[in-house]
């Protein structure tokens, strides 16, 4: 299970996405992430359908101002920290 | 209202103090509460509102045993739909499929498995009754779920040697979680700690068996380790600082900053029947007590690292050396860590004194 740009990032089971008083949260067994502009756009497409080369081109459209190579940095960061937490799951 | 550091974050639902297993270092206080004064779903129900409304995001299903809980199903459904991430910490011994499969349709998001041991009789001879091929069979059943699980291993001297055994367990259960959590000494372990504390020897195999395992599960399952406090250089930040993370309620609706507050004399606790939730945490003398730094002794009250443990544990600290508002004794600065580290010479040298004596274990009762 590696992160490529064709795998389709899942959240894993025990982690889903919720509310909290207007601030979205990822909530996973006994440890929480706040979701804020980039982080909630990247965690809302983590459903099995989206592949991680098409996160990034979504976000970098979302983001033109930005430069474009930074963004897929940023996010194949942040995939592997949720990869880390056990968050995710790689299909293919 | 705004998510800050004020806010409770977590909510620990002591369901009942009933339980079919008499772990011999049961978190529970020694004196335990009865089924008659536990808290009805109605008022459950309502603290799960409350948290939710006062920033909670988690609650821990716990007991004793909280599948003793005969509206179980009805409690995990209210919690999730007060919009709190439900976890159930459990020995799973009073479950079947059926049970099982309403948890989970009833919104349960994390099955937190408790173990003993990796082997049969060592299990049974912990927790005082035989429950360990129950427990694989509950893990068979979770394959089914698409749920978060945890294994959970209470550490001591008589299993820790039993460790690869446990991770060929967690292994085959895909779990994406297990926990090593060496006991820590409050209530029942104190009273059993000449029989629970491990060796220096069998901490440092302990420690390098799990990094290898670590690295062998890393994108699979999570595999954390919690050491025994009195072998760390650093306090634990207990709780994750005195009132500023945690609130547990007891059996009764005791609103608890710690599992062992109850053990501080002097503390008193206001109640959830009689007062919201979020009145006890801002107001409460007991959450105030040790709130912040003012209550803080030397060396802490200068310390650098005081705001990333917060002196450590006040019910260690009052165990250990009878006065509730010192550092924690594990603490390598501490003026009373000799203390720990006599208890620790006599379990790592025991032929330098007297030939250890060993007293029987002390199981933890039911309850009426």
């Amino acid at each position: 299970m590696t992160m490529e740009g064709n795998s389709r990032p899942r959240l894993a089971a025990g982690c889903r996405t919720g509310e909290n008083n207007n601030q979205r949260m990822l909530l996973m067994p006994e440890r929480a992430l706040r979701l804020n502009g980039p982080s909630l756009e990247i965690v809302s497409r983590c459903d099995g359908q989206h592949t991680v080369a098409q996160i990034i081109a979504e976000l970098q459209q979302i983001y033109s101002k930005a430069e474009p190579h930074k963004i897929e940095q940023d996010i194949l960061g942040y995939l592997a920290l949720l990869q880390k937490e056990r968050a995710l799951d790689f299909e293919l | 209202m705004t998510l800050n550091s004020h806010n409770p974050l977590a909510l620990v639902a002591e369901l009942t103090h009933r339980c079919p297993l008499h772990c011999v270092y049961c978190s529970n206080p020694l004196e335990l509460q009865s089924r008659a004064n536990e808290l009805s779903t109605e008022v459950w129900s309502r603290v799960f509102q409350e948290a939710a409304a006062a920033g909670v995001l988690q609650v821990d299903f716990t007991g004793g045993e909280p599948l003793a809980r005969p509206d179980i199903v009805d409690l995990v459904r209210s919690a999730r739909a007060a919009g709190l991430y439900v976890s159930l910490i459990t020995s799973g011994l009073p479950l079947d499929e059926a049970k099982l499969d309403s948890l989970v349709q009833s919104g349960l998001d994390h099955f937190q498995l408790s173990f003993q041991g990796a082997r049969e009789e060592t299990a049974n001879d912990i927790s005082g009754t035989k429950s360990h091929p129950h427990k694989l069979r509950v893990l068979q059943w979770l394959k089914r779920y698409r749920i978060g699980v945890t294994l959970n291993f209470v550490i001591h001297r008589r299993n820790i040697d039993e460790l690869e055994e446990m991770l060929a367990i967690v292994e085959d259960s895909g779990a994406g979680c297990v926990e090593f959590a060496s006991v820590q000494y409050y209530g029942w372990a104190f009273a059993n700690r000449e029989r629970l504390l491990p060796t220096r020897q069998q901490l440092d195999r302990c420690i390098e068996l799990l990094n290898r395992a670590q690295e062998r599960l890393r994108g699979k399952t999570r595999v954390l380790f919690v050491v025994p406090d009195y072998y760390a250089k650093f306090p634990k930040p207990c709780v994750g600082g005195w009132g500023r993370k945690l609130m547990l309620i007891t059996p009764s609706g005791d609103a608890l900053p710690c599992h062992a507050a109850t053990v501080i004399p002097g503390l008193s606790f206001e109640n959830v029947k009689n007062r919201s939730l979020l009145e006890i945490w801002d107001h409460s003398e007991a959450f105030q007590k040790f709130r912040g730094f003012d209550w803080m002794q030397e060396p802490c009250k200068s310390c650098d690292r005081r705001e990333q443990d917060f002196g450590g544990c006040r019910c260690q600290a009052l165990l250990l050396t009878g006065d509730a508002c010192a550092t924690d004794p594990v603490c390598s600065l501490a003026p009373q860590r000799p203390k720990v580290d006599a208890i620790l010479a006599e379990i790592n040298n025991p032929s330098a004194s007297q030939p250890i004596s060993i007293p029987s274990w002390l199981y933890r009762p039911n309850p009426a």
